[in-house]
């Protein structure tokens, strides 16, 4: 029997509308209504001031690449979750490209054993589209459901071939999962590494063209229609994405769409140096995409926020630019990057609603009961001020990688503690 | 300049007009410090015709020419101007290094330092290889040609060429003719010949020559025939024969129809027009063979300038990297 109670906090719960100054009561790591609803004594209860800060459902991130099976030297439960709990995130879901690749029940049932005995956030498992995310046949995405995956995805990779693409958007309906894509069409993108524009003209690095990505934004928002079925783009970088998903979308076609930090935080401009730490996939856009997924934020054409946090060892990052591995760590700038230039800096969404795009809205396309402070839902709750300035330092990460390029970026905003199941795993010192 | 004694005054007078140890693209210097670098040259360009064609500019120094991406011709430039100005050299190419043996860039260049080499001359496949490599060793580094990046020691030395043979670079105006996208002697060519104030038009197949060049400050044509008799300089380029397979033209052939310089099309161009080619040449694909060979054809001067803009390069960077 444990007993938490969050005190005279600013408290924010998008699911049910709320936004007051009250307490957020805890009772065996669910939510309880109020006080009187608490059983333990008084003096077992244990007290947090809250005044100041803003009391938040835990927030969500639907892209993680936590690394294991297969990448320990990157990443292990352990470490990432520790850098989730440190981002303020309390529930986190991974990618399956993994080795092996998360395509079978058995590698899940793995996963979820290894989240119990290591993991100090939820960490919920996404399951292959196709098997060894080769994109030729389906994975058995029904028992990949059964063995507990909240989503299925090939990220990483695209499936090129249309028809099976749509076959596993009519599978994933009737299982009831959504499908995460990866939008890149293979032809059109090459060998491109960064964003065919103007630096890569000047720099002659390989281009990947915005209508790669917008090509499969189309498909996707085709076979949704076809299919009756939810497909969540991730990582959206492009104005015509945005275009795209927009008319969609008014259009109640079952299609979503999410920004990572970097995509708004940096152009393609960035690359000039070719440092590593600016390639990711896809690439750094232009300063046009980026106002474009700002308006799309604003808009609500946009409406999850995920870190697609990519952990790489330093000796696979310091070589040659073609040569490195793309992405970059995210779950520890992720909040605050978003807070600093959403809230404070383009001033395109409230705070509120930044909170609604990192609970309420992932919950609902993966149909969680976490994203909200319901009486009954999991005790996950975030605290967080978003007016605290500090200074990004990665060599203070809990992450097992440093691939990030905003190390010394000076933030608004950040979480100072994450409570899970009722516990606090992580506090600000 | 006095090059085979070169007292401590011109050191310092070096050194104010010259401090970087590496030499990565066009794009970071100067249009005083590439008209410095040409200047140098021309003071060693005499020593090739000398009885002893060497000096002892860099006696003592070590420099190494690590070719991870084959080359024959700018490899031996680089080894002879070195050779020229007294240095030792070893030859370190992809398949003699541990770079087949999984070993990193950073690992096999820093091995190179350990013993002691001063300046490193790196040819690479990847874009930016030389500035990764410039930011993490005391060596100088030299770029000789990185993926589709920047080529510096072979637009230095068309546009040693060009001043040459023209007395000039400002106002003249130059067509870079062929496969731009994949081209680093294109990039460089294009930084360098704008900074001395040349009108640079790129000319080939649309899917080589995309109008995104036109923001670098170049103009864009898809007719030779236009512009050939408008031009002081035609540089062309090699059209590789392994693009094809990507489909970014239709063949040879029909490349030769719309792009090359035939005996026909070399009519159209000015009497003292310059034609250039970085080599190797394929006569019969961008360039007839008579016209390579012809009176206008500077394609050997450049091989010859090569030398003593190489020289130069050794020189004043391997001079930065120890002072």
């Amino acid at each position: 029997m444990s007993a938490t109670i969050v005190r005279n906090g600013r408290v924010i719960d998008p699911a049910n509308k709320r936004d007051e100054v009250g307490d957020v009561c805890i009772q065996d790591g669910k939510i309880v209504a109020s006080k009187s609803e608490i059983r333990n004594p008084e003096s077992e209860i244990e007290e947090v001031d809250a005044s100041g800060l803003i009391v938040a459902p835990g927030l969500i991130d639907i892209h993680v690449h936590l690394r294991e099976p297969g990448f320990g030297h990157k990443e292990t439960m352990d470490s990432g979750t520790r850098a989730a709990a440190a981002g303020g995130f309390t529930t986190i879901v991974c990618m399956p490209n993994t080795s092996p690749a998360a395509d079978n029940p058995s590698t899940i049932t793995w996963i979820k054993e290894r989240v119990a005995s290591a993991a100090c956030v939820n960490v919920l498992p996404t399951g292959a589209v196709s098997k060894n995310i080769s994109g030729e046949e389906l994975a058995p995405i029904g028992s990949l459901v059964q063995a507990g995956v909240v989503a299925i995805t090939d990220d990483g990779h695209c499936i090129q071939n249309h028809e099976l693409m749509r076959r596993a958007v009519e599978y994933a309906r009737m299982v009831d999962v959504p499908v995460l894509d990866h939008c890149q069409d293979y032809n059109l993108v090459g060998n491109g590494v960064v964003n065919e524009g103007y630096w890569s003209t000047l720099l002659g690095l390989p281009g990947w063209p915005a209508a790669g990505e917008e090509v499969i934004v189309m498909r996707n928002i085709l076979l949704a229609e076809l299919c009756d079925h939810y497909i969540h783009c991730q990582h959206v970088t492009t104005a015509g994405s945005v275009r795209l998903l927009r008319e969609a979308r008014r259009r109640g076609v079952k299609i979503s769409g999410e920004v990572c930090p970097h995509h708004i935080a940096l152009t393609d401009e960035a690359i000039q140096n070719f440092d590593t730490n600016y390639k990711m996939n896809p690439p750094l856009r232009a300063q046009a995409d980026v106002d474009a997924l700002l308006e799309g934020i604003a808009d609500g054409t946009l409406s999850i926020l995920a870190s697609d946090h990519a952990p790489h060892a330093d000796f696979e990052k310091e070589v040659e630019f073609d040569a490195a591995p793309f992405g970059i760590i995210g779950l520890e700038t992720e909040l605050g990057l978003f807070v600093d230039l959403l809230v404070h800096k383009h001033r395109r969404v409230d705070i509120v609603r930044l909170i609604e795009m990192f609970t309420a809205e992932p919950a609902k396309l993966l149909k969680l009961e976490a994203g909200t402070l319901s009486v009954g839902a999991p005790a996950d709750v975030t605290l967080l001020n978003p007016d605290l300035e500090w200074t990004v330092q990665i060599d203070k990460f809990e992450s097992g990688s440093r691939n990030s390029p905003f190390d010394g970026w000076k933030l608004k905003g950040r979480a100072v503690q994450t409570i899970v199941g009722g516990k606090t795993v992580w506090e600000l010192d | 300049m006095k090059i085979a004694e070169s007292t401590p005054s011109s050191n310092t007078e070096s050194a104010l007009r010259w401090n970087r140890k590496d030499l990565l693209g066009l794009r970071e210097l100067s249009s005083q410090e590439i008209n410095f670098i040409l200047e140098t040259a021309d003071a060693f360009e005499q020593v090739g015709t000398r009885e002893i064609k060497k000096v002892p500019a860099l006696r003592g120094k070590t420099l190494v020419n690590f070719f991870v991406e084959p080359s024959t011709r700018t490899r031996t430039s680089f080894e002879l101007a070195a050779l020229r100005l007294s240095a030792d050299v070893i030859n370190v190419s992809a398949t003699s290094s541990s770079l087949t043996k999984g070993e990193t860039l950073k690992d096999t260049a820093r091995n190179l330092e350990a013993v002691h080499a001063d300046i490193l001359v790196l040819r690479h496949s990847s874009a930016g290889a030389p500035q990764f490599l410039a930011n993490r060793l005391k060596a100088s580094v030299i770029n000789a040609g990185d993926g589709a990046h920047e080529h510096p020691t072979q637009a230095l030395l068309d546009l040693y060429t060009i001043r040459r043979k023209r007395g000039k670079i400002s106002g003249l105006h130059i067509a870079i003719i062929g496969d731009i996208l994949f081209s680093r002697v294109a990039r460089s060519n294009i930084f360098g010949l704008i900074k001395l104030g040349a009108r640079v038009t790129l000319v080939g197949p649309s899917t080589l020559v995309p109008r995104e060049f036109e923001k670098l400050g170049v103009e864009v044509s898809y007719e030779i025939d236009k512009i050939l008799p408008t031009v002081d300089v035609v540089n062309l380029l090699r059209i590789q024969h392994e693009r094809q397979r990507k489909e970014y033209f239709p063949g040879t052939g029909e490349y030769t129809r719309f792009f090359g310089l035939t005996k026909e099309r070399a009519k159209l161009l000015k009497p003292d027009c310059l034609i250039m080619h970085p080599g190797p040449i394929n006569r019969g694909v961008e360039i007839d063979s008579e016209v390579a060979d012809g009176l206008q054809s500077v394609i050997l001067d450049q091989v010859t300038n090569g030398l003593a803009v190489r020289m130069a390069v050794l020189y004043l960077c391997g001079g930065i990297a120890t002072t």
